[in-house]
């Protein structure tokens, strides 16, 4: 297998965009990445995106993105495993370009939520968890992060106090670090009371715990590595070192433990062999905050923090942009928003953009080695890159 | 747009029902959180009309305080237009059975206008303009709406029913039109089809890129045509669906609280729909002074916004007491009811027979 580069990346600013219609929105951002490379053709494409027919009524929707960037006749192809589908279009963009099918290969990802009303978006999003044993009993993804987190509470015996400050945390740091993103959709600073006092969503969930609607896309070019150190001379040279993806059941209540996210644990697992990484080597990572039950979650699973000890970690400051281990340097869903198929993909750019130093504000002050994990709905599938700048 | 010279208004009145109903109340029922409504949207309170109140009825009441105000026998009115989206029939005029009460007919040109909450503003526009191209004398424009919100939506909280009237003429003006302005986009953002009983609506669509982009669209454009600034205004009145849209839309076209809290009445009335901003304007003419100047624009959805720039007159004075004023009306004499009652009010309740 051949060694695999990211060379170019690009996004659009995040947000509410009623004005934009989806294809324009990821023609922006893929012009954007093709322009970092320096390239004008792409040899392949596969987009990241969950749910185009139920939020615009668009199936087809790679052919139609690939005539749209003027670069038909290219092999081109959706990739969707629900909040993962940016995640997992990389790892099929990486499988090309590995495997010495194709040398240019663009993965994005892009999702157009808000052409649907609220209740409209919540169905489309359901439909990533189990239709038969869920969905039909009345569950949402608040409501099951929400059971996540008092399972987290009461198996780690966190006081309901200190529990709602470790969520507060969390949703605090990832909005300082978005204020830092020009991308980023909400880009206010927050403070724990306001988290602590914000609207209830679902017990002990409240408004910004949770990552909102977006529309917005990411895109990112990858090559030979061989080739990226010939040709391609603009930025520094970051590599795609390690991935791994997994599965979990996709219904909340067959799990052994509600708490432990299986498919994190397992992709991190694949992927860190396959980088000959620790998890004490990577200096910085993006990960699946949804809710900010999942970040404390996720990073137990990624093997940063022992299992009931995420929480205090994002207390102690250890995951802010200037601690131990900076986590969502970007903002993360919860500020940068959550278009959940261009997701993935912003993950990756904010790792490459870290990587070559060209992170701005946000810069974290170590960035050598970064990680990605990309979560579908409430885990049944996850998917885990970690890069390196060269 | 040149300075329009003294045609204005001539009198003008509002009605309000007595009738209330707390957020609390309507919160309790749907299960939802009454306290983040109050702080999200700053509403507090709404009015309800009667069984047997509705968009004529209030506009009656409307229009005859507006003509004891103008102290005109009603025949000279030449034109009377009603802008409301809860017009009482489909087909067939509210503004017929005004004019005859009024005692305005037969001479008198007459439509009801839709336009959702805009209608009422675009009723004063056309009747200050047939004024103004000479037409007629006196014409008359009235917002009014028994807004309807479905039970449990957003809406619920905020649709409510009041009424005001505004006479144009060119004597005796209390307010002159000094300049107008008009900013109009086909944006759905909210709509009833035909033959619905509650309207639709694009959640947080009908914000940004409905009420603040058309709002601040007129707004602006008012400033610019009459080269005026926010500090030439004592007063400020804004479309208002809650509390917090219009004071942040004022906001941001540079205004401060004591320029736009006399005519925002939304928190404890609610949205009037087509009577908004008319009924904010009255309040403001309650206790406006001659050489006030008020700055208004209004918001309707579908969506577009009108502007007014007014200047008040010496023949202002001694006006306001003539028949109930606004403020009053609002803050006095409330009844108020329980979910319960408030549905029989409103129809909600399907009874024997319908």
């Amino acid at each position: 297998m051949r060694d695999v580069a990211v060379v170019g990346v690009g996004m659009n600013k995040w947000g509410e965009l009623w004005g934009t219609s989806l294809r324009d929105i990821f023609v922006e951002a893929a012009l954007k990445a093709m322009d970092d490379a320096g390239v004008d053709r792409i040899d392949s494409l596969y987009v990241g995106c969950m749910s185009p027919g139920l939020f615009v009524g668009q199936e087809h929707l790679a052919s139609l993105l690939a005539d749209y960037l003027g670069q038909c006749p290219i092999p081109a192809v959706r990739v969707e495993s629900a909040c993962a589908s940016g995640g997992m279009a990389l790892r099929m963009g990486w499988m090309d370009v590995a495997l010495g099918l194709h040398d240019i290969v663009m993965v994005s990802g892009i999702e157009k939520m808000l052409d649907v009303d609220g209740a409209g978006a919540t169905y489309a999003l359901a439909t990533a968890a189990d239709q038969e044993f869920e969905c039909y009993n009345g569950a949402t993804f608040p409501g099951l992060y929400a059971m996540i987190a008092n399972a987290y509470q009461k198996k780690h015996r966190i006081a309901a106090e200190r529990f709602r400050d470790q969520l507060a945390h969390v949703a605090v740091k990832n909005h300082a670090n978005g204020h830092l993103n020009p991308n980023a959709q909400y880009r206010a600073k927050l403070t724990l009371d306001d988290v602590k006092n914000a609207t209830m969503v679902a017990d002990p969930l409240r408004l910004y715990d949770c990552s909102p609607i977006t529309d917005g896309a990411a895109a990112a070019i990858l090559c030979p590595l061989d080739l990226a150190k010939k040709k391609f001379k603009n930025h520094p040279l970051v590599a795609v070192i390690g991935t791994g993806a997994a599965t979990d059941t996709i219904a909340l209540h067959d799990r052994e433990d509600l708490t432990w996210l299986r498919s994190t644990e397992v992709a991190a697992r694949q992927a860190y062999r396959m980088a000959n990484v620790e998890p004490t080597q990577v200096d910085f990572a993006e990960v699946h905050d949804c809710f900010t039950i999942a970040e404390i979650c996720v990073t137990e699973a990624l093997g940063f923090f022992a299992a009931g000890k995420g929480g205090e970690a994002a207390m102690a400051g250890d995951t802010a942009l200037k601690g131990k281990k900076p986590v969502n340097t970007s903002g993360g869903l919860k500020s940068k928003g959550h278009p959940v198929g261009a997701t993935g993909i912003a993950q990756i750019l904010e790792l490459v953009l870290q990587l070559r130093g060209e992170a701005g504000e946000r810069q974290a002050s170590k960035a050598r080695i970064g990680l990605a994990q990309n979560m579908g709905g409430s885990g049944g599938s996850a998917v885990v890159h970690i890069l390196k700048a060269l | 747009m040149a300075q329009e010279g003294k045609i204005g208004i001539v009198g003008y009145g509002s009605y309000i029902p007595r009738y209330r109903i707390k957020l609390e109340e309507i919160a309790k029922v749907w299960g939802a959180d009454a306290v983040a409504y109050k702080r999200g949207l700053m509403l507090y309170e709404k009015s309800v009309p009667a069984p047997d109140q509705d968009v004529i009825t209030m506009s009656v009441e409307a229009a005859r305080r507006a003509v004891v105000r103008a102290a005109i026998d009603p025949i000279r009115i030449g034109a009377l237009y009603i802008g409301s989206e809860s017009h009482p029939y489909a087909v067939k005029p509210s503004g017929t059975v005004v004019a005859e009460a009024l005692g305005a007919t037969p001479d008198c040109r007459c439509a009801d206008f839709e336009f959702a909450c805009k209608a009422g503003t675009e009723a004063m526009f056309v009747a200050y303009s047939e004024v103004k191209a000479g037409v007629v004398s006196y014409a008359m424009g009235i917002g009014a709406d028994t807004s309807q919100g479905a039970p449990g939506d957003a809406l619920e909280y905020s649709a409510s029913a009041g009424a005001a009237a505004f006479l144009f003429g060119k004597k005796d003006v209390l307010a002159t039109v000094d300049f107008t302005a008009a900013f109009m986009t086909d944006t759905p953002d909210f709509w009833r089809r035909e033959h619905a009983f509650y309207p639709s609506h694009g959640s947080r669509f009908t914000g940004e890129p409905a009420y603040f982009k058309h709002t601040l669209g007129a707004g602006r454009k008012l400033f610019e045509i009459s080269g005026t600034k926010p500090e030439d205004f004592r007063f400020a009145v804004f479309h208002q669906p809650n509390g917090k849209f219009p004071s942040r839309a004022a906001e941001m076209l540079g205004f401060n609280k004591k320029q736009y809290e006399t005519g925002l009445l939304s928190p404890w009335l609610g949205n009037t729909y087509s009577g908004a901003s008319p009924i904010g304007l009255t309040a403001i003419l309650d206790v406006a002074k001659p050489g006030d100047r008020i700055f208004m624009v209004s918001f309707g959805s579908g969506a577009g916004s009108d502007g007014f720039v007014f200047t008040v007159t010496e023949a202002i004075k001694g006006k306001a007491k003539l028949t109930p004023q606004t403020r009053p009306q609002l803050d006095e004499n409330k009844f108020y009811l329980d979910y319960g009652q408030y549905a029989k009010f409103r129809g909600k309740i399907l009874m024997a027979g319908h």
